[in-house]
């Protein structure tokens, strides 16, 4: 109960910060970095629900982001079709997809579980990558136009800013409700120990199904966001590598953490544009960072900072 | 039928090359219950140290080869010393993550050593290519092929007839009562890290003359040497040989016949329909937990 | 007691396991609100008819009725909803959560509220929500945890996880609950506290079918004794008929040349 009311205070907070921010910063490279920062954030915020929360690995995430991203820039480029009607049916092609691959694939555990999310991730980015004559192939897909409502068109950075906070915030809501709920509580029961899990009643197959479909939904929804904002995509945006930088966004943030998420998110997006050259470093910093994480760090960031902190206060209070 | 021919030789040497990574996941899977997500990139690496010390500093082809195999075997000895034995919690998730974030950093270390470029070296040989039946065999092919089912033997006498290959394949079955017999488990481990990378390394110095290596060689390799693994039965060596060469050949056929397109996603529809349908693989040495 | 119809029935059960046959031709019923204990030597099969009545895996043969309804190859999480509820040899609590979370998870069976639920909050889930809760506490108090309701499971002494795993099987609300030994890593007053426990389970109405080493806890609690010895039912009966028991003896010390 104490914790639900932190979480109100959390988000009221973070609402705050983020009107403020939209606000005050008028600057279009720190706004795009922001709304980055957000797609982001909800890119790691759906994989936490299902690796972190459920304890299920994914390392095809990127499919589901870029299942969002083509179906809307197909829809509402090639066939002229309103975004907002691209949306639930880029949100639906990601569910139908997630539902079908997920039904063999969530009965798979561990090392085959990984490799057949990689598997399903590398399929799709292949389909993206040789499907010329409807993704653009690997030279991408460009003219996705920009989001509009009637005559209010989308097409700054600091309205976009906030439609992209405003739907993080939203979700933020959303995934806290399922955590703390019957169904959140089954999740975790499901990470750790399916068979108990099982003994106690709860239908393991459909919950993890049903998480997974959430997560894609949401990886969707992103991906949707990603387009209208970017005007231009190619299948490297959802290459492996990418689904290997949300696992990452993850890790460091957190799993089984909703703000984790946010600061995963933020760390890996700002690290790049802080660091000049980090361009041939990007794999090997990512790498090292996951080894190292796992490592010494398996809670994240998040919960270790934590725990250093409720540490010290601890010695403190004595 | 030339064209099949042509077809056919192409997917066997690839299919070779598939089987001797498929032995390195084998046979580290057999011995630690593990799957290293890395094995790729220690491919990549052979392939690349093989062409600097042939091309750049001029070693001949077979002290190459063995600086190679040895050189890559010790630095898999320094992983699982580095990153797999610290783990505090062996889980599969966390082990996943850990050999993922492995693959990535020596990918990016690979680009860093030998840049963005292809390189090329010489074949091992000098042979005119072979005519069969109007289709050509490159002489490198059947070094491929034969050096692929040397290793595959050797291996075999290794765990039938010394006494370090029973003791590994005791640990497989059981690791506490191995130890409790006096084998040295982490030991085993240990050994059984270095004999797969040194299959890793092994593919990619066979491979090197005739793919152009690069630094981004390796995922795609060791997915596709996973799905062979897969394919034949993880943990079985013959099994491994011969899903390799089977994935080899489905897919020149593919690619042949089919469309050019569907080259990597063969490999990857094979993996995940032996997943759902026959985790076993097709020759069964393990049963996957599904409960 | 006689008259009423048995809430569990097993009619010629068979499983084997590759040329093992860990269940052989088994019959028996157990009546309903009484305690059985289910013992015999090592590897005489006790785990497996456990894991047949819960659904782990299913029988080569035979039937398993509960209520009179055939429960054969029916999910697990299915068979907990029907009533049968159980216990791990090694307690195999969720070790990251609360004790209260999971006992709540164990009310998983007995709530409804999905993902939808979950989202909107409605009043009939937060409700529902309550109830969870309220259940959850009475059922720590019951078992004597209701001071540690908000530690982490997993930091729990083993004595006390064995407690929790009992109340999370009972917040399914079952009819029939297993307890795969109970009393093992137990000390001599808890285990004391466990028989007390299990006969006032049993007062709730719950029938309880037991795997237990501990010979002076079965013995004390329970109202009939089934032996299995190399999976074959070798004796059936009160505690001291079977004490007595010629088959019983040979299959425990080895057969009197």
């Amino acid at each position: 109960m104490i914790r639900t009311d932190t979480h109100t205070i959390a988000c009221i907070v973070f609402a705050a910060a983020a009107l403020a921010t939209g606000i005050l910063i008028d600057d279009a490279y720190y706004l795009q970095v922001l709304i980055f920062i957000g797609i982001n954030t909800l890119l790691a915020l759906s994989l936490n629900m299902l690796m972190g929360y459920a304890g299920q690995i994914s390392l095809g995430h990127a499919a589901f982001y870029g299942i969002g991203a083509y179906t809307t820039a197909i829809l509402s480029t090639t066939y002229n079709l309103s975004p907002w009607l691209a949306l639930p049916i880029a949100i639906f092609a990601a569910v139908t997809v997630a539902y079908i691959v997920g039904i063999p694939t969530l009965r798979l555990t561990g090392y085959y579980l990984g490799m057949g999310t990689l598997g399903f991730g590398m399929i799709v980015s292949i389909i993206f990558r040789e499907w010329y004559s409807v993704t653009g192939g690997a030279s991408g897909f460009v003219g996705i136009p920009p989001l509009e409502i009637g005559s209010f068109s989308f097409d700054t950075d600091q309205r976009y800013f906030f439609l992209v906070w405003g739907v993080v915030l939203f979700f933020f809501i959303i995934c806290r409700r399922i955590v703390d709920s019957r169904v959140g509580r089954a999740l975790r029961a499901i990470h750790d120990g399916e068979h108990a899990a099982a003994a106690v009643g709860v239908n393991t197959a459909a919950m993890k199904l049903s998480i997974f479909v959430l997560s894609a939904a949401m990886a969707s929804l992103a991906g949707f966001l990603y387009a209208h904002q970017v005007f231009f995509i190619s299948p490297e945006t959802f290459s492996f590598l990418a689904s290997i930088r949300i696992v990452t966004m993850v890790v460091i943030g957190g799993m089984a953490s909703i703000w984790g998420s946010l600061l995963g998110a933020s760390l890996l997006t700002l690290l790049p544009e802080w660091l000049h050259a980090f361009a041939d470093y990007e794999m090997m910093v990512y790498g090292l960072v996951l080894m190292l994480v796992m490592i010494f760090l398996p809670q994240g960031l998040t919960r270790g900072i934590i725990d250093l902190y409720e540490k010290s206060r601890k010695n403190r209070n004595k | 039928m030339q064209e099949f021919l042509q077809y056919l030789f192409s997917g066997i040497t690839n299919g070779a090359i598939y089987a001797v990574i498929a032995i390195g996941f084998s046979m580290l899977y057999r011995s630690t219950d593990l799957i290293n997500f890395a094995h790729g990139e220690f491919v990549m690496i052979g392939a690349m140290t093989m062409v600097t010390l042939t091309v750049a500093v001029q070693v001949p082809v077979m002290p190459a080869f063995i600086i190679t195999v040895v050189g890559v075997s010790i630095l898999g000895l320094v992983f699982e010393r580095m990153a797999i034995r610290t783990v505090r919690r062996p889980e599969p998730i966390v082990l996943i993550i850990i050999t993922v974030g492995a693959s990535i950093f020596l990918r990016g270390l690979g680009m860093l050593v030998w840049g963005k470029d292809s390189h090329t070296m010489p074949a091992f040989t000098a042979h005119p290519p072979l005519d069969i039946a109007g289709a050509r065999l490159l002489a490198q092919s059947i070094w491929i092929v034969a050096i692929a089912i040397a290793v595959a033997a050797c291996l075999h006498l290794f765990y039938k007839r010394t006494l370090t290959g029973k003791a590994m394949h005791a640990c497989a079955i059981n690791k506490q009562a191995a130890w409790l017999v006096g084998i040295p488990s982490k030991l085993m481990t240990l050994l059984a890290f270095g004999l797969s990378t040194g299959m890793g390394a092994v593919a990619g110095v066979i491979i090197a003359p005739i793919t152009m290596p690069a630094y981004d060689m390796g995922s795609m390799l060791g997915l596709k040497g996973f799905c062979a693994a897969m394919l034949g039965g993880l943990g079985s060596l013959w099994g491994s040989v011969l899903g390799g060469f089977l994935l080899g050949i489905l897919e020149a056929l593919g690619v042949g016949f089919v469309s050019s397109g569907l080259k990597d996603a063969t490999a990857f529809l094979l993996l995940l329909l032996v997943l759902y349908f026959r985790p076993g693989g097709l020759i069964s040495a393990v049963k996957v937990k599904r409960f | 007691m006689a008259s009423d119809a048995p809430l569990l029935e097993i009619d010629s059960l068979f499983k084997a396991f590759g040329g093992v046959r860990a269940i052989e031709d088994v019959t028996f019923s157990i009546q309903p609100k009484t305690i059985t204990g289910l013992i015999g030597p090592n590897g005489a099969g006790k785990t497996t008819l456990f894991n047949l009545i819960t659904g782990i895996f299913p029988a080569d043969s035979g039937t398993i009725r509960l209520k009179g309804q055939p429960v054969n190859g029916k999910a697990v999480h299915d068979l907990v909803k029907m009533g049968i509820a159980r216990t791990f040899q090694n307690v195999e609590l969720f070790s990251s959560m609360s004790v209260l979370e999971n006992i709540l998870v164990g009310l998983h069976s007995r709530t409804t509220c999905g993902l939808l639920g979950s989202v909107l909050k409605t009043p009939r889930i937060r409700n529902e929500e309550r109830m969870a809760r309220q259940k959850a506490s009475e059922l720590l108090e019951f078992v004597g945890l209701s001071d540690h309701a908000d530690r982490k499971s997993g930091n729990l002494p083993f004595g006390w996880q064995r407690l929790l795993e009992l109340a999370r099987a009972l917040a399914s609300e079952p009819d029939l609950i297993l307890l795969d030994e109970p009393a093992a890593g137990l000390n001599m007053s808890e285990t004391d506290m466990l028989g007390e426990l299990i006969q006032n389970i049993r007062k709730q109405g719950v029938t309880v079918l037991l795997v237990e080493h501990d010979m002076a806890l079965t013995m004390r609690v329970c109202d009939q004794i089934i032996v299995l010895d190399r999976g074959r039912k070798i004796a059936e009966g009160p505690p001291r008929v079977v004490q007595s028991d010629e088959a019983v003896m040979a299959a425990y010390l080895g057969k009197p040349k």
